[in-house]
């Protein structure tokens, strides 16, 4: 099968994943504002302290939503078997995988980066900041997604990942929020931010390339036995 | 010719070989460590702006190297048993995470109490400092993993896969919190410049330092013969060692 129309079979097929189980696949948006709202309410309503935090605690709530929307990522395709049949598919696996998570990439990311402006404005975050704020999440959250996925693939054969999950990834998520967080905060200063998303740009070429060399093999471990 | 190293692959040769070697090692790195520290702690000059406290410098910065070096065995074992399915790169792996969280946590600990005099406070978040606890949260990862699994060749596999990715993480990691440190610009607090080291207090750290990398090697390979023990209880020759 020619490689993009591999890419339309998968994505034709994830997308009908998600669209069938909207709701819980807008669990992560509600998960994200629900925090953010904790937050204010746990700082207190004092606009300049929330501006002041508004970047680091919108991108690390957007980084946790995003890990708990990655742990189930394969844990259903394994348990119904759909999973082993993807891996002994005659289709190249590197692809088969490549596409299926840029595909939830773009599904994890999207929701998010819309929801993030609005939160950008509970928040008080500077207006000029917001547009960064946007392209930092479509380029960071992939990144995220794509290193999650080495997570979810090593716990797939786990009842529940959740907490193992965060153990193994969160120590790998941090170059991702220091450079989205340095691009936010720039903006809000008023200085340039082109570098930093080049940056996070180049993370995210690097996880596309090498994310499902590592995906493949954590999967495959887990049908041995 | 390779035929001895091919040997060092199998469990009861390993156990065997690192038999013959472990008194040896155990006592010259109680040598080099005993020397070194008398030779540190006593006779070296003390610092002329820190005075005696400096002297910490001996156990932090060794701890510290090792932390980092345990990292790459652990990965570079994990790569072996991952390519060529070596059981014993397996145990050793596993041997090196642990021993290796642990000298990560003696370095921040040994920092923390080198921090109180030096620099006022226990805890900075300096990039090195924060750099190391990375690191320590990057071995955590691979040993949660390792117990999160029953079937120890699964897990095997998974904490190789792990260590591994941790490896081509490592210097991003370093960078970026590098680089997050200097746009951060902590203004109170600078490193003590220490370009150059007088060789007086240079000499001791040497020897110091190799002292702990014998000790390394000695702790590994006692906690693999442990393992051994542990995972290949079903053998004859483990059951007539235990009998012994």
């Amino acid at each position: 099968m020619p490689l993009h129309l591999l890419f339309f079979c998968v994505w034709r097929r994830e997308w009908r994943l998600t669209w069938r189980n909207i709701s819980s696949s807008l669990n992560s948006v509600w998960f994200f504002i629900m925090v953010c709202t904790l937050f204010v309410i746990g700082i207190g309503p004092d606009r300049q302290a929330l501006a002041e935090i508004a970047p680091g605690v919108i991108w690390v709530i957007a980084l946790l939503a995003t890990m708990l929307a990655v742990d189930g990522l394969f844990r259903h395709d394994f348990t119904d078997g759909s999973l082993a049949q993807w891996l002994l598919s005659s289709q190249p696996w590197y692809f088969l995988l490549l596409f299926r998570l840029l595909t939830q990439a773009v599904f994890i990311a999207l929701p998010l980066a819309l929801v993030a402006p609005f939160l950008g404005l509970l928040m008080d975050l500077p207006g000029m900041a917001v547009l960064p704020l946007v392209a930092s999440l479509l380029l960071g959250i992939p990144v995220l997604v794509l290193l999650g996925a080495i997570g979810a693939a090593l716990t797939v054969g786990f009842e529940r990942g959740g907490l193992l999950l965060a153990v193994l990834i969160l120590p790998l998520y941090i170059p991702v929020l220091i450079f989205a967080i340095a691009a936010v905060q720039a903006a809000a200063l008023g200085t340039a931010y082109s570098a930093h998303l080049a940056l996070l740009a180049t993370l995210l070429l690097l996880a596309l390339a090498l994310c499902p060399l590592a995906v493949n093999a954590a999967l495959r471990l887990n049908f041995y036995y | 010719m390779w035929a001895w190293f091919h040997k060092l692959g199998s469990p009861r040769w390993f156990y065997r070989i690192s038999d013959l070697c472990l008194p040896w090692l155990t006592v010259a790195g109680l040598l080099f460590l005993v020397v070194g520290v008398v030779w540190g702690l006593l006779f070296a000059p003390p610092d002329y702006k820190q005075g005696n406290s400096f002297r910490i410098f001996y156990l932090h910065v060794p701890t510290a190297v090792i932390a980092l070096v345990g990292y790459y065995v652990m990965a570079i074992a994990g790569a072996v048993s991952l390519i060529w399915k070596m059981k014993l790169a397996d145990i050793v792996m596993k041997e090196a995470a642990v021993i290796g969280a642990l000298l990560t946590f003696l370095a921040l600990f040994t920092g923390a109490v080198w921090g109180k005099p030096t620099w006022g406070t226990w805890w900075v978040w300096d990039a090195r400092v924060t750099s190391m606890l990375i690191l320590l949260f990057l071995y955590i990862g691979v040993i949660a993993l390792n117990n999160a699994f029953t079937h120890p060749e699964q897990s095997g596999k998974a904490c190789a896969v792990l260590s591994l990715v941790g490896t081509v993480n490592i210097p991003i990691i370093y960078k970026s919190v590098d680089w997050w440190y200097s746009l951060h610009q902590p203004a109170t607090i600078k490193f003590t410049e220490r370009s150059t080291i007088h060789p007086d207090m240079f000499w001791p750290f040497v020897v110091i330092t190799v002292g702990f990398y014998v000790l390394y090697a000695v702790a590994l390979m006692f906690n693999t013969q442990t393992a051994i023990l542990e995972r290949e209880y079903r053998t004859q020759w483990v059951r007539d060692k235990v009998q012994q």
